[in-house]
């Protein structure tokens, strides 16, 4: 059964086009992808999440419990703190990429809807006998963002905290439009923003309420199609894509984001072993020389050897409108400056590897 | 935007517009508003000969790729090279400054077999 947000109304309302995802039945676009990509890079987008895996974690050990669990460091999170983290098996394939809120009374565990049920289950299966409470509340609570360079000036007449205080990666408890909600400074987009963690009856009034204020801004609702090009362009990861059971975070260029410095955690000998190697395939940044767009896939050429693979493509209007990917390659071939052939249909197309982000805000 | 009435159509979404033994061919409002935006269009080369209901190329929107179908069989006599810039085109004027390919038609009484503006946009609204 396809399950559907508590915003799924105003989406319908809005014409957006519903697909399924992660179980929910989710909006990809409402008006063009392009447009609302355009919205969030100049102004601001406004997304429901509210289908991504959110779990409670509460007691005295959560910390050095998940600490065991996650490649990112859990412990050493200030409070009211946001920190990307990733859990991986023995062999240090990839579980799933999360954003771990260390709350006032609790943690707030975010993960990727399409992992929510095995997510749910690993931890469960790895939980204490003692000192660890776990809550699932998938699809009970909603979560809505507002991102772009314009989101500071549209979200704070509608809160009682000041943004420019709440610093990237940190989050607060307060109100919007009179709704309690955890407003977080995280985001996907590659842009400033706000993530609203709200209940699922205030969240259909605050969504009316921002978009009605500040359509005239040129705020947009926006789905998951112009998301995926947003965090494209930005160079951040998406689960099934740069990240699987089968590609480590190490693979994927997130060794920042692992600390081997820890005592323990599942999949440690692995990702050192493999850190340590230098010797595996690793996902790059590729520029497409042509029109032709690259899609996932694709298998990539260097030298005449089938090299890898693409695993996200499209075209990136943030990035001169090229057409960008990212491909899982051999090392010979993932060097800065590496000439590519990505075969299209049978014909191969020239490409380049480049460094990632393809794209930054400017600061 | 309702459907020309003095084109033809195919179940696929292309339109025909139909003048002696040549014919213009390009995609529906409907397709176009179906595959989002265009950012890519690949087209048959000039001088091939196509057959009714092949797939000669593929139309490729931000998030997917979709096989390109002719309506009609004949040889391709010329192509809207504007859409390698402009592939939006297609998005904005589908029935005018988007159009795909000209054909010199092998066979015009296959036009009985597309659909009128009113059978078409029956099935589209079905």
């Amino acid at each position: 059964m396809t399950r559907r947000t508590a915003l799924h109304a105003e989406h319908v309302r809005a014409g957006a086009k519903l697909v399924p995802f992660g179980g929910f039945e989710m909006p990809v676009q409402y008006s063009s992808i392009l447009r609302e990509h355009e919205a969030v890079r100049q102004r601001a987008g406004l997304f429901d999440l509210s289908h991504m895996g959110q779990f409670w974690l509460t007691g005295d050990t959560v910390a050095p419990w998940a600490d065991t669990l996650t490649t990112n460091a859990v412990g050493t999170m200030k409070p009211m703190q946001a920190r990307y983290n990733l859990f991986c098996d023995q062999s240090g394939g990839t579980h799933d990429d999360t954003i771990f809120y260390r709350l006032e009374k609790r943690w707030l565990l975010v993960v990727n809807a399409s992992n929510a049920d095995k997510m749910w289950q690993h931890l469960n299966a790895n939980r204490p006998e003692l000192g660890v409470e776990l809550e699932n509340q998938h699809g009970k609570w909603s979560l809505v963002a507002i991102q772009g360079p314009r989101s500071v000036a549209m979200l704070q007449p509608h809160v009682d905290v000041n943004l420019d205080e709440l610093k990237y990666y940190f989050c607060t408890e307060g109100h919007v439009d009179g709704a309690p909600a955890t407003i977080a400074r995280t985001g996907y987009t590659g842009e400033d923003g706000f993530e609203l963690f709200l209940s699922n009856n205030d969240a259909p009034r605050i969504w009316s309420a921002l978009l009605e204020a500040h359509r005239s801004e040129g705020l947009e609702p926006c789905g998951l199609g112009a998301r995926d090009v947003l965090r494209l362009e930005a160079g951040m990861p998406l689960y099934g894509h740069e990240l699987t059971e089968a590609i480590t975070p190490v693979q994927a260029g997130l060794s920042w984001a692992v600390k081997t410095a820890k005592p323990e955690f599942l999949g440690k000998e692995a990702l050192e072993r493999q850190i340590q190697s230098d010797d595996y395939s690793r996902i790059v940044g590729v520029v497409m020389s042509g029109r032709v767009p690259a899609r996932e896939g694709y298998t990539v050429w260097h030298e005449g050897h089938l090299v890898g693979s693409i695993r996200s493509g499209s075209i990136a209007p943030s990035v001169d409108n090229k057409n960008i990917a990212t491909a899982l390659v051999e090392k010979a071939a993932a060097t800065e400056g590496a000439r590519l052939e990505v075969e299209i249909r049978g014909t191969k197309h020239e490409a380049t590897v480049v460094p990632l982000p393809f794209y930054k805000r400017a600061k | 935007m309702a459907q020309p009435e003095d084109l033809l159509y195919s179940k696929e979404h292309e339109w025909v517009r139909l003048d002696g033994e040549n014919a213009t061919v390009g995609v529906t409002n409907y397709a176009q508003e179906s595959l989002g935006d265009i950012v890519y269009v690949e087209l048959p080369k000039i001088g091939t000969e196509i057959e009714q209901f092949g797939n000669v190329g593929v139309i490729e929107s931000v998030k997917a790729v979709s096989d390109l179908f002719t309506p009609m069989s004949g040889k391709v006599v010329e192509i809207n090279t504007t859409l390698d810039g402009d592939p939006a085109a297609v998005n904005r004027e589908p029935y005018g400054a988007g159009w795909l390919f000209k054909l010199k038609l092998s066979d015009p009484n296959e036009a009985k077999s597309l659909l009128n503006a009113a059978v078409y946009e029956k099935i589209t609204t079905e």
